[in-house]
């Protein structure tokens, strides 16, 4: 059960990072290792088992349907990295 | 060779309540941006979505309302993808446990009924804006709009024309609007539409390669994207040409689809249930208190029209667009029982009025006390179908009642036969050449005379009388 | 008049006397703090300034006969804890200048008890790591050996604990992150029960898993803490809507007869000969305690790391999605928006973080869900079950901590699987939800603390701090602390 480095760098874009060659191999490589160990999870029959989502069982969490106070705008835009005009500025995707 | 189109529709639609699906920032439109907003749905480190009740409410009410299947258990599962106005970097949906399946809309295209059956009801947030700047290589992102609350509704491929498209968005925008949980607005953004469409020769049990459109904003958009798409998919086919699957914007300025190809990657979402929010358990309980909450809907109260009031297929379809207007129509018809006046004056003066202000008819001044206490005075000949309409639009602006108006402006009709007589008379003296014409076959010259009656009492004559008696006059010598 | 050793609650008695204020206090802890700091390294941020002042308002409290449960107690907070106006970095490059315009739940409720805060204590990076080495700024030195490391993730708040920077910290646990460190450093750490505390405020890195817990130097210490800090929070939708009972009162009840269980499976090769010993002779002290010890069978137990580093990275690749160079954070020049998404996420996140995200996405991905997350959840319910199945027959499990205690700094840096694989013994009790409670239980050949664990079902706090707090007043070996 390897990974290929074809792979490793689709999951790689899926996740927006981005490598160097040597970072490749390596991730490659632990990857691998990591993903043969846990591999070891199919030696157990688990088609007849519910699987578990939360820890603690819990249902119907509600709030109501109340307006309360957003926060300053000042708050909103107090450590954004670019700001313009109460906006967040972001490169343009490319076209 | 014949083709069909197999066209499904997806509906993504804003509902109406106060505060965010997941956050207790305002819904409201139209806000300076990044006022609506707190570190919830900006998605600020350490913060937690918490599940806004109504929204399960409306989703229900919509169920209900389709003859969808509620599920006992519904999840929220992350649909997760990078893009500037997604500021968690996923969007809180669902997968595969939506809170509703199957269920149906019916639509009449001419004389047809037909059925068009959903796939699925799902509840989601909406995402923010992203402003393109014209000239620098930059965006802005205002996050007011995201963590409103919205439901997704997918319909089957039973749509067959352009016109069942349009048949079925206006169907669920009323549906959506008598429930009151969405305005259903598609140029305010309230509503909105992608289509996928293929066509198969007429008989082929076969799916085609089924091409996604976007970016249409209006049911106009929507017809004519679809009309192309069937035209340009056609031309392919009988060029042997392959039908690419991709996704189309609509070009608004040309009127044609345009290929997303190359700018589009296919998305890799990575479904999981949200370990954030726990599982949804609605039981009957919860759905039989919606149950009762539930208006008439548009199909059945058309039909009860129909029947009880007797309207044409097309005039009942028309008063229950709205169900204020139908509840206007039906108040109305209580007082005034003419229920085909009722409904033409409603069909012509009351919606121009209301379409040009863009208004509801409860959010005018216009009663329908004040509305009928107007038809019965026209009813009774106590003013003209003209003065009439100089009238509605008084009632209309000012809520003044209708005699009223017509003491004020002095537009009560001259019926008295024995006035008119002698005015009549003296102006058939005046104007001898014009009884010449008359009586030499010009029928129409009475118009001139009827004028000329009118000019005379300011036109308040009654003109049924005055035609009557000049008729009389002009005829008799 | 060293008081930095102290407990919490013998330092709030004092404060009550008027033995000292809390002005005073604050200061021995940051004198202390310059002189052990630059060989300990736990905090990130220090916050004197806004501690004295708090300290001030304390002590006009104090004065004024006010006795709110932690009122001018000085305690450390695990960095990825926000607290409104002060830094919190996750000990990341990504969150290097990020400071929060609201408060953690559990912060909010530690001022409202009084509470004043030193500052930020150093972590792995954004929670992932067990040693604190994956800090993107510096690692910190377990005090009782400085060249070794302090566990980890709550690296930071268990060394301020041991080595007498603070009377008491938060630390946050998702996969044994507050119980190892405790363990290598030889102070108390508690996992509450998953929703037992609110996770609002709490940056997240594995949903299902997270929770946020004290370290301190005694057991009431933590029943304090938990106290305060434990309860429904309508901001945290997985935050359960149970009472919270008097954990300090409970710390005496009467636990003869009880039933403790040891898992077989927990003896098995990879557990160094020191710690054995240690968890065996722990077993005779619960004997002397009136309690009963028997074995029991997790048998699923070899299969909690490998469901663990499934789900934990795939939650966590998720949670991780939001830093993005738009909102807040790092953010690095690139020539469109993808490029500056790939270089900011690359330069902002370290290698184990990055490691971990292409994990959890892989596992999420299209193809490998099935195989990987829902067979992970599945293999979840098994491990859960397991606990169910000895808790019926049995009222505690015990076992060890950690393998062995606390490494070298850097003896562990180079193979992440072997680092993943010494989780073997906390895994599990997140996995199930469960309650675990890690306390001193022996002192290595070389002097190093070894942890023994009290796990206990779902909202059973008050019978795991009872029984610790037992063993630990029998033990007695909170009195010790590191040579610094």
């Amino acid at each position: 059960m390897g990974i290929s480095k074809e792979e490793v760098l689709h999951v790689a874009h899926l996740a927006r990072l981005e490598f160097s060659e040597e970072e490749v191999e390596l991730f490659t490589t632990q990857l691998a290792d990591i993903l043969d160990y846990v591999a070891q999870l199919n030696e157990l029959d688990t088609s007849k088992i519910e699987p578990t989502y939360h820890a603690v069982p819990m249902s119907n969490v509600f709030r109501k349907d109340e307006v309360k106070p957003s926060s300053p705008v000042e708050d909103v835009l107090a450590n954004a990295p670019e700001r313009e005009n109460g906006f967040f500025v972001v490169p343009k995707v490319i076209k | 060779m014949q083709f069909e189109a197999v066209i499904g529709l997806e509906v993504h639609a804003q509902l109406t309540t106060a505060s965010k699906i997941f956050c207790s920032c305002s819904t409201a439109f139209g806000a300076a941006p990044n006022t609506h907003v707190c570190e919830v749905c900006m998605a600020a480190p350490g913060t937690l979505p918490v599940l806004n009740k109504k929204v399960v409410d409306y989703a229900i009410k919509l169920a209900l309302a389709t003859n969808a299947t509620i599920h006992p258990v519904a999840v929220f599962a992350r649909k997760n993808y990078f893009y500037p106005d997604l500021p968690k970097g996923y969007q809180i949906s669902q997968y595969d446990l939506p809170i509703a399946t199957g269920g149906y809309i019916q639509i009449e295209v001419g004389s047809q009924t037909k059925r068009i059956r959903l796939v699925r009801i799902h509840m989601e947030e909406d995402a923010g804006k992203l402003i393109h700047d014209e000239h620098r290589p930059v965006s802005f992102v205002d996050f007011n709009r995201t963590g409103v609350p919205l439901l997704e509704i997918v319909s089957e491929p039973d749509i067959r024309s352009p016109e069942e498209a349009v048949a079925y968005l206006k169907k669920l925008r009323a549906i959506l609007r008598y429930l009151e949980i969405c305005d259903g607005n598609m140029e305010e953004g309230s509503l909105r539409c992608d289509a996928n469409i293929s066509i198969r020769p007429l008989g082929s049990k076969e799916l085609g390669t089924k091409v996604e459109l976007k970016n249409m904003n209006s049911f106009k958009h929507v017809q004519r994207a679809l009309e192309y798409e069937i035209r340009r998919q056609t031309a392919l086919y009988l060029d042997g040409k392959e039908i690419i699957q991709e996704t189309r914007l609509f070009d608004v300025e040309k009127g044609v689809t345009v290929s997303m190809r190359g700018k589009e990657e296919a998305h890799d979402y990575r479904y999981f249930p949200d370990p954030d929010l726990v599982p949804l358990k609605v039981d009957d309980q919860w759905v039989e208190d919606i149950r009762q909450t539930l208006p008439e809907l548009p199909d059945v109260k058309k039909e009860r029209f129909m029947k009880e009031y007797g309207l044409p297929a097309y005039d009942a379809e028309i008063i229950i667009s709205s169900r204020h207007l139908a509840e206007f129509f039906e108040a109305c018809v209580k007082i005034f029982p003419k229920p085909k006046i009722v409904s033409n004056w409603i069909m012509t003066e009351v919606l121009r009025e209301l379409n040009r202000e863009g208004k509801e008819i409860h959010e005018t001044k216009l009663t329908p006390e004040l509305f009928t206490e107007l038809l019965k005075l026209l009813e009774d000949n106590v003013i003209s179908s003209t003065a009439a309409k100089k009238v509605f639009s008084e009632v209309y602006k000012t809520g003044k009642r209708p005699a009223q108006i017509v003491e004020e402006q002095g537009l009560r009709q001259e019926s008295d036969e024995e006035t008119l007589r002698a005015i009549c008379q003296k102006l058939v003296k005046e104007h001898p050449k014009e009884v010449e014409k008359y009586r030499s076959g010009k029928k129409g010259v009475i118009g001139f005379f009827v004028g000329q009656v009118m000019r005379e009492t300011k036109g308040k004559a009654n003109p049924k009388v005055v035609n009557k008696l000049l008729t009389e006059l002009l005829e008799s010598e | 008049m060293s008081c930095f050793w102290d407990s919490l609650l013998s330092l709030r008695e004092r404060l009550a006397k008027k033995e000292l204020s809390s002005q005073e206090l604050v200061k021995h802890f940051f004198e202390r703090i310059k002189e052990v700091e630059p060989k300990v390294r736990a905090y990130i941020t220090l916050t004197e300034e806004g501690a004295l002042a708090q300290a001030k308002e304390a002590d006009k409290a104090l004065a004024a006969g006010e006795n709110k449960p932690l009122l001018g107690i000085p305690l450390a907070i695990k960095d990825n804890i926000c607290i409104r106006g002060v830094r919190t970095t996750c000990a990341s490059r990504m969150l290097e200048n990020f400071v929060p315009t609201y408060n953690a739940t559990v912060i909010e409720r530690l001022r409202d008890a009084g509470a004043i805060f030193l500052g930020k204590t150093n972590l792995d990076e954004f929670a992932m790591g067990s040693s604190t080495e994956n800090s993107a700024f510096f690692p910190t030195h377990n005090p009782w050996d400085l060249e070794r490391v302090p566990g980890g993730s709550s690296g930071g708040s268990a060394a301020a604990v041991a080595a007498g920077l603070c009377a008491g910290a938060l630390g946050s646990d998702t996969g044994g992150s507050i119980r190892q460190p405790a363990s290598f450093c030889g102070v108390v750490g508690l996992k509450p029960t998953y929703g037992r505390v609110s996770r609002y405020g709490l940056v997240a890195f594995a949903s299902s898993l997270d929770q946020i817990g004290p370290l301190t130097r005694t057991v009431a210490d933590t029943a304090l803490l938990l106290q305060v800090i434990a309860g429904p929070d309508n901001r945290d939708s997985t935050c359960v809507d149970q009472e919270v009972p008097d954990y300090l009162a409970a710390l005496d009840m009467d636990l003869k007869g009880c039933k403790v269980g040891v898992p077989k499976e927990y003896f098995g090769q990879g557990l160094s000969q020191e710690v054995a010993q240690a968890i065996e002779a722990s077993l005779e002290v619960m004997r002397d305690l009136g309690l009963e010890v028997k074995e029991v069978s997790l048998p699923h137990s070899p299969y909690a790391i490998a469901a663990y580093y499934i789900i934990a990275p795939a939650e966590a690749s998720s949670n991780l999605a939001r830093y993005d160079g738009v909102k807040y954070g790092f953010r690095a020049e690139g020539k469109d928006l993808l490029d500056m998404y790939k270089k900011t996420r690359s330069q902002g996140f370290g290698p184990e973080v990055k490691r971990r995200i292409m994990i959890g996405t892989y596992a999420l991905s299209a193809g490998y869900y099935d195989a990987y997350y829902k067979k992970a959840s599945q293999v979840r319910t098994l491990i859960t079950k397991d606990f169910a199945e000895a808790f019926k027959e049995v009222d505690f499990v015990l076992g060890p901590v950690a393998p062995s205690p606390a490494f070298k700094i850097g003896e562990r840096t180079a193979d992440p699987l072997e680092m993943y694989l010494s989780d073997i013994y906390t895994i599990s009790v997140n996995l199930a939800g469960i309650v675990g409670l890690s306390l001193p239980c022996a002192f290595s050949e070389k002097g190093l603390p070894i942890g023994l664990q009290i796990m206990g079902p779902h909202f059973s706090e008050e019978r795991v701090l009872a029984l610790g707090h037992q063993f630990e007043r029998a033990l007695g070996l909170f009195k010790q602390h590191p040579g610094l």
